[in-house]
């Protein structure tokens, strides 16, 4: 091979980074002597350290022809693609939908994938703002914030259903998104990204600091939790209700609600899915594809950016509202802890991992997100580091997202006639 | 002639600080007409687009723009979009603007956003997939189609805009414009680019646009086998002025206007005053 001279040689220089970074941080070390510490060496350490680096790269460089190629072959058969990515979108909701009714499927597994189930529906929420209208969102996690806290405080203070609250609190949420709207109007990339952070970061801290109100750090618990069409999930329902199991004759079991649950946000996600599928083909979702492609032209064509930037944020909000409620629900007990910025920048690797855009890459790059943490809990600490190699391979492989293929709208052949 | 004309350009001063772009610009443009806008780099034919059509707001001047139906607009008056969407300007720019990820089909039917947005009661009923709303995306796809023959894209309707060719770029974003139905199209330097059999078939595309339409269109270029060829009138600006208006012949001859384009010596200058 040609190029194992450069790739060597590109190796070894990254081996040499390597060796200048472990040798202070892993060279030395300080035990305990007779006299006070003692110093020892562990150039062993920093030489492993080297050789791995080294190597690792030189992996890279050999397999990145591979990877191209992959890449061009598959972008080459894309129609044929598309149709099996479509497939591929119905059989997964086919194996979300029987997961419950698996042998296999215990408590543990369906808490799991109730949890994905919740990061896609935020996922797909957010792609409407990313992916469609190339909004840069880093404070999404605000309207997932939102969202829970109008469910918990409406159900707290005013005693209201989980079934009244979920539209309440996507409608507070979307509230908050034209809020955030209207000072981010003429903002754009990463001028927008900082003032959403920093809008994300003002709803955390206010969710801290107004004790009286949200209960601050304590959060709030025993949050009433849903019903099935007003029987409840317990095994000793109060007077005169029968609960879930009484109405149904079976023995009461805790499986019932985590299912119910799972089924909960199966719906809400499939929703979510299907109004970004439809709302693509309909005229503001056009308009929020053409504002992501150029501003100035929409202007000149008539439509309004006001109305598509400030719908967007809305609507993309709305579904995490939505989400929030669940999340509540779902829980009993909600803090300000689960709202901080790293859930924003989950849910913005999982929008921008499956291909901005797609919504099958979303559903696949929030199993891998949120899945891969999950079940490689017993790897400890060295979880995260499963997680990043993850990452790093997903973007080294398809560096525009899994599924960067934007399906058209419209065309001449199969559109309406 | 009484009636109003289409554009009645009064007056207009575009200032940006100390810098005059435009002073004191008064012309007209009549439907079925083509109206070309000409002078040197710089004269300030851009900024009057730019006034035109909401991106920027004139110092001073009065821009009224008279439908066929006698209904009159004051675009100085209008935001951005309300001028393409109420009065109906329609226009490209200069650097292609398309929606480059978009198919060429997808373009054409963003521009009739308008349209479409009302059939689809506000997306409300476009949810539901109304009937309504379905016989309205079909006409939409029905004048998109129209607009793809006539510049000779239809077979490459499915395409990704940035797909294109330069030329078909320019076609297209011509095709775009119309989608809009507007009253007046305002076309950037059209021809940029283009050679001369691209060239040639854009004056055929544009005299058609005239005839079966019967809308203004209001041209800058600065390649004069288009302007000669096609238009009706020639507006010539030079540092911001009017220096000579007329139908194209007269203008060529015009001595102000060879002396802003080929220059003059300072000898010269001194002589002529």
């Amino acid at each position: 091979m040609a190029r194992l001279p450069f790739l060597v040689k590109d190796a070894g220089l990254a081996a040499l980074v390597a060796l200048g970074l472990a040798f202070p941080m892993a060279g030395f070390r300080l035990p305990d002597g007779a006299s006070g510490t003692d110093l020892s060496f562990r150039f062993d350490l920093v030489a492993a350290a080297a050789a791995v680096v080294f190597l690792g790269r030189l992996f890279l460089g050999l397999s990145r022809p591979f990877f191209i190629s992959t890449g061009q072959k598959l972008a080459a058969k894309s129609t044929g693609l598309s149709k099996r990515i479509h497939w591929g979108g119905y059989v997964l909701a086919g194996i979300a939908f029987v997961l419950p009714m698996l042998p296999f499927a215990d408590r543990n597994l369906i808490d799991k994938a109730t949890l994905i189930l919740i990061y896609v529906m935020l996922g797909w929420g957010l792609n409407i703002v990313v992916g469609l209208a190339g909004l840069l969102d880093l404070g999404y996690v605000a309207f997932y914030a939102v969202g829970a806290y109008s469910y918990a405080l409406l159900s707290l203070h005013f005693g209201l259903s989980f079934w009244i609250c979920l539209p309440l609190s996507g409608l507070f949420a979307a509230l908050f998104g034209i809020l955030l709207g209207f000072p981010v109007l003429r903002l754009r990339g990463d001028y927008l990204a900082i003032v959403t952070l920093g809008f994300g970061e003002i709803i955390r801290i206010i969710l801290l600091n107004w004790q009286n109100f949200t209960g601050g750090p304590n959060g709030i618990s025993s949050i009433q939790r849903p019903g099935f069409f007003g029987l409840p999930f317990t095994a000793d329902p109060p007077e005169g209700v029968a609960s879930f199991s009484d109405f149904f004759g079976l023995d009461y079991s805790t499986f019932h609600r985590v299912v119910f649950l799972y089924y909960l946000i199966l719906a809400l996600a499939l929703l979510t899915n299907f109004f970004t599928v439809r709302i693509r083909k309909l005229p503001l979702g056009r308009a929020w594809e053409a504002l992501r492609e150029d501003e100035i032209a929409c202007k000149a064509l008539g439509i309004n950016p006001t109305m598509v930037k400030l719908s967007a944020f809305a609507l993309g909000a709305m579904f995490a509202g939505f989400a929030g409620s669940f999340f509540a629900t779902r829980q009993g007990f909600i803090s300000p802890d689960s709202f901080s910025f790293i859930e924003s920048a989950l849910i913005l690797a999982i929008a921008v991992l499956g291909g901005k855009g797609s919504q099958v890459g979303v559903a696949l790059a929030a199993i891998l997100l949120i899945g891969i943490p999950e079940w490689f809990r017993e790897l400890a600490q060295y979880r995260m580091l499963a997680f990043g190699c993850a990452m790093v391979l997903i973007m080294v492989w398809r560096p525009e997202g899994l599924m960067s293929k934007r399906e058209p709208t419209v065309s001449l052949k199969d559109g309406p006639p | 002639m009484t009636a109003a004309p289409l554009l009645a350009v009064d007056h207009l001063t575009m200032r940006f600080g100390g810098l005059v772009a435009i002073g004191d610009l008064s012309f007209q443009a009549r439907h079925k007409e083509i109206t070309a806008i000409i002078g040197p780099n710089g004269a300030g034919k851009t900024t009057v687009f730019n006034c035109l059509t909401g991106f920027y707001r004139p110092s001073s001047g009065m821009l009224s723009l008279t439908h066929r139906t006698g209904e009159r607009f004051l675009l100085e008056r209008l935001d951005g979009h309300l001028i393409a969407r109420t009065a109906k300007v329609a226009r490209t720019f200069q650097n292609i603007r398309l929606f480059s990820n978009m198919t060429v089909l997808e373009n054409l039917i963003v521009a009739q956003h308008t349209a479409l947005m009302k059939a689809s009661l506000f997306t409300l009923g476009g949810l539901f997939n109304l009937p309504s709303y379905r016989h309205a995306e079909r006409r939409a796809l029905d004048l998109a189609r129209h607009w793809l023959d006539k510049v000779n894209l239809t077979a490459k309707a499915d395409e990704a805009a940035s797909a294109l060719p330069y030329g078909d770029q320019r076609r297209l974003e011509i095709a775009r414009a119309m989608c809009t139905q507007p009253e007046i199209l305002c076309l950037d330097e059209p021809a940029a680019g283009l050679n001369p059999k691209e060239s040639a078939d854009l004056n055929q595309l544009l005299l058609a646009i005239k005839a079966e339409e019967g809308i203004g269109i209001l041209l800058i270029e600065h390649d004069m086998s288009v302007v000669m060829g096609i238009s009706d009138h020639v507006v010539v600006l030079d540092y911001g002025r009017k220096i000579a208006e007329g139908p194209p012949a007269f203008v060529r001859a015009d001595a102000a206007v060879i002396r802003a384009y080929l220059g003059q010596d300072d000898d010269a200058k001194e002589d002529a005053c």
